[in-house]
C-alpha cells in the first residue's frame, strides 16, 4: 500500500487531493507517518521508527497505525502496490 | 534517551468538512468592505449592475512593482512576461505591458489579442501544445518565441520550412520532478528521462530553428518555493549542457508561473494571505539557483516569469447581492447570491473570502452561499461566517482577478460588466455586460425552423 501519488501534502499537515478537490488536516505524528509512507518506508520500519521517538509501545502503536490506514483507505488516499517505475 | 522521546499522540486525520469550525474561529471575515479604491460599492453596483466584477489599476501596479522589485534586485536580468489566460481582457493585458511586461500566450486567439494589443512579435511568447501550422508561421514570421511542446511541433516547424521567411526562434518546455506533486509531465519534453536533450540534439542540427531558450512551467498554486530552486537548477544544468555541447549560448530561461496567489485553497485551515509566500521567497530560490549554477557573468541567461495568478487575483474583486434566504431541512441556513460558479469559476477551487458591504452588528451566523443556478454543485461557499444577510444586501469577494474573467461560462446567465477603477480612482468598463444579442449573434436559425404553432 501506499499514498495516492499527486497528494499535495504540506509541512503544516494540510493533505490536498486534487483528484477529488478534498482536503484533510492530521496532526504532526500522522504528517510524520504519512511521510515515512510516502518514501516507501514498510510498516516495521515506521514502528520502529516513531516507538523510538515518542512515548509508545509497540502494542498501541500497532493498534493506532491499523487505525490510521483503515482511515486513509476510507478517505481514497492510498493505492495498492503502485508500480514503482512510473 | 529516554528523556529525549516526544509526547505520543494518536495520528488522526480528517476531512476538512463543511461545518468544522476554522481554527481560527470566526474572526474578521464579516468586517464589512464598503469602499474598493474610493469608490463605494453601493454606487458600483447602481452604475454596472450586480453583479459586476471590479479591478484596482492600483493594486495591480503595486503588485507587478513588488514582483519586479523582488527579482531584479537579485538577478541583473529579468523579464515578465503576462500571461494571458489569467486575464486577458485587453485593458489589464495594457495594464501589464505598461509596466514593461511581455505577452505568454497559449493559443491562435490569445496570440490574435496580443498582436491587436499593439504587442511587437518579438515580445510574444507563443506556449502550448496547440499551435497550427498556419499559426505557427505567423507567429514564426513575425519574430516571435515558439516555446516547443511536442516532437510533432518540431517536425512540423521543419516541414514548413519554405514558408518561413525567417529561422525560428525556438525553446523547448520541459517537464521534470521538483518533489511537488503532481508533477506536470504531460507538457512538453521529460527532463530525467533524457528527452529533453533529444529534443535539443533535434534542433541543434536543424537550419531553420535557432535554439534561443529553455521553458519550463512547473506547477499552478506552488506552495513551496524550493521546488522552484530545484527546476531553476536543473533548466540551468541543461542550458550549460547546451554550452558545453554546441557551444551555443542560451538567451534566457523562462521559468513559466505558478506562484500562489493570496487565496485560500478550500478547506485548508491556513488563510491564503498567511500561507502563500512572498515575491522575495521565490525569486530568492530561483535567483540563488541560476546563480549557483556556474555560467559565466556573460553567459547569464535572461530570466523570464510568467506569473499570472500572483500578480492579479488580489486586484479583482465581484460585487453581488443576496437574492434570498432559507433554511435547509437539517437547520442549516443557506443564502442565495445573484452570482454563481457560472461567472465565480474559482470557488471550486478557494474559500473566497466574502464580505457584506454593509456595516452590521456583532452578530453573525454560519451559512451556506448558493448562486443562483439551477444546479447542485453551485455553491460559491460551503460554510462561511457571516452577518445576518437580507435580500438585496451586498456583499464583495475579494481575490478573484486570475482566471474568472476568462474561465467564466456563458451559463444560464449573462456574463457581467468588468470595471476597471483607475489611479485616479475613476472607474472605466473595460468589458460590457453581456445582452441576449451578444449571445444571439453567433447563432443561426434555418429557414425551415423559423415558424411554429403551438
Ligand atoms: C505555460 C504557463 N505559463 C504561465 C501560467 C500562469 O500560471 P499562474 O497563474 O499559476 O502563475 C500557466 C498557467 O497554467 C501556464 O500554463
Amino acid at each position: 500500500m501506499s499514498i495516492k501519488k499527486n497528494i499535495a501534502i504540506s509541512e503544516s499537515g494540510f493533505i490536498f487531493d486534487p483528484s477529488t478537490g478534498n482536503s484533510f488536516t492530521t496532526n504532526p505524528i500522522g504528517l510524520e507517518i504519512l511521510q515515512l509512507i510516502k518514501e516507501g518506508r514498510e510498516q516495521n520500519e515506521i514502528k520502529k521508527h516513531i516507538t523510538a521517538g515518542y512515548h509508545v509501545d509497540d502494542n498501541t502503536f500497532e493498534k493506532d497505525f491499523y487505525d490510521f490506514i483503515s482511515t486513509l483507505q476510507q478517505l481514497k488516499l492510498t493505492v495498492e502496490n503502485e508500480k514503482k517505475n512510473d | 534517551m529516554y528523556l529525549t522521546k516526544k509526547q505520543y499522540e494518536r495520528p488522526v486525520i480528517q476531512r476538512v468538512n463543511v461545518g468544522l469550525m476554522n481554527k481560527y474561529g470566526t474572526r474578521t471575515e464579516y468586517e464589512p468592505v464598503t469602499h474598493i479604491d474610493g469608490n463605494a460599492v453601493a454606487d458600483l453596483i447602481t452604475a454596472y449592475g450586480s453583479p459586476v466584477f471590479v479591478l484596482s489599476e492600483k493594486t495591480i501596479r503595486a503588485t507587478f512593482r513588488d514582483a519586479n522589485r523582488a527579482f531584479k534586485t537579485r538577478y541583473p536580468k529579468v523579464q515578465f512576461a503576462w500571461s494571458y489566460k489569467t486575464n486577458y481582457i485587453s485593458a489589464v493585458c495594457n495594464v501589464f505591458h505598461q509596466e514593461g511586461s511581455w505577452a505568454e500566450v497559449v493559443s491562435g486567439f490569445e496570440y490574435q489579442k496580443a498582436i491587436n494589443n499593439g504587442v511587437p512579435g518579438a515580445n510574444i511568447i507563443f506556449n502550448g501544445p496547440d499551435k497550427s501550422e498556419a499559426e505557427l508561421i505567423f507567429a514564426i514570421n513575425n519574430g516571435s518565441l515558439i516555446h516547443i511542446d511536442h516532437l510533432d511541433e518540431l517536425y512540423l516547424i521543419k516541414e514548413i520550412e519554405p514558408q518561413l521567411q525567417k529561422r525560428a526562434r525556438v525553446a523547448i518546455r520541459v517537464n521534470m520532478d521538483t518533489g511537488v506533486y503532481p508533477a506536470w509531465d504531460r507538457f512538453g519534453f521529460n527532463y530525467e528521462g533524457g528527452q529533453a536533450q533529444d529534443a535539443i540534439n533535434k534542433i541543434m542540427l536543424n537550419t531553420n530553428m535557432d535554439l534561443v531558450g529553455l521553458h519550463c512551467h512547473i506547477g499552478t498554486f506552488m506552495l513551496t518555493p524550493s521546488a522552484y530552486a530545484v527546476a531553476a537548477t536543473k533548466m540551468s544544468e541543461l542550458a550549460l549542457n547546451v554550452k558545453k555541447k554546441f557551444k551555443k549560448t542560451l538567451e534566457y530561461i523562462d521559468m513559466g508561473g505558478g506562484f500562489a496567489s493570496r487565496n485560500t485553497l478550500k478547506g485548508s485551515y491556513i488563510q491564503g494571505a498567511d500561507a502563500a509566500p512572498s515575491f522575495d521567497q521565490y525569486a530568492e530560490a530561483i535567483s540563488t539557483a541560476i546563480l549557483n549554477a556556474g555560467f559565466t557573468e556573460a553567459d547569464l541567461p535572461l530570466l523570464i516569469l510568467e506569473t499570472g495568478r500572483a500578480l492579479i487575483d488580489e486586484a479583482g474583486f465581484l460585487l453581488g447581492s443576496v437574492i434570498s434566504n432559507k433554511r435547509l431541512a437539517d437547520g442549516r441556513r443557506a443564502t442565495i447570491m445573484n452570482f454563481g460558479v457560472n461567472i465565480l469559476f474559482t470557488s471550486f477551487w478557494y474559500d473566497h473570502k466574502i464580505t457584506p458591504a454593509q456595516p452590521f452588528g456583532q452578530h453573525n451566523e454560519s451559512t451556506v452561499l448558493y448562486g443562483p443556478l439551477c444546479m447542485n454543485i453551485d455553491v460559491i461557499r460551503e460554510n462561511i461566517s457571516l452577518p445576518p444577510l437580507k435580500k438585496n444586501d451586498q456583499v464583495v469577494v475579494h481575490t478573484v482577478g486570475a482566471y474568472n474573467m476568462t474561465q467564466w461560462m456563458q451559463f444560464i446567465a449573462l456574463r457581467p460588466a468588468v470595471v476597471l477603477i483607475d489611479m485616479n480612482q475613476k472607474p472605466h468598463v473595460i468589458r460590457n455586460k453581456e445582452t441576449p444579442a451578444s449571445i444571439q449573434k453567433e447563432e443561426e436559425m434555418p429557414a425551415y425552423l423559423k415558424e411554429f404553432k403551438i
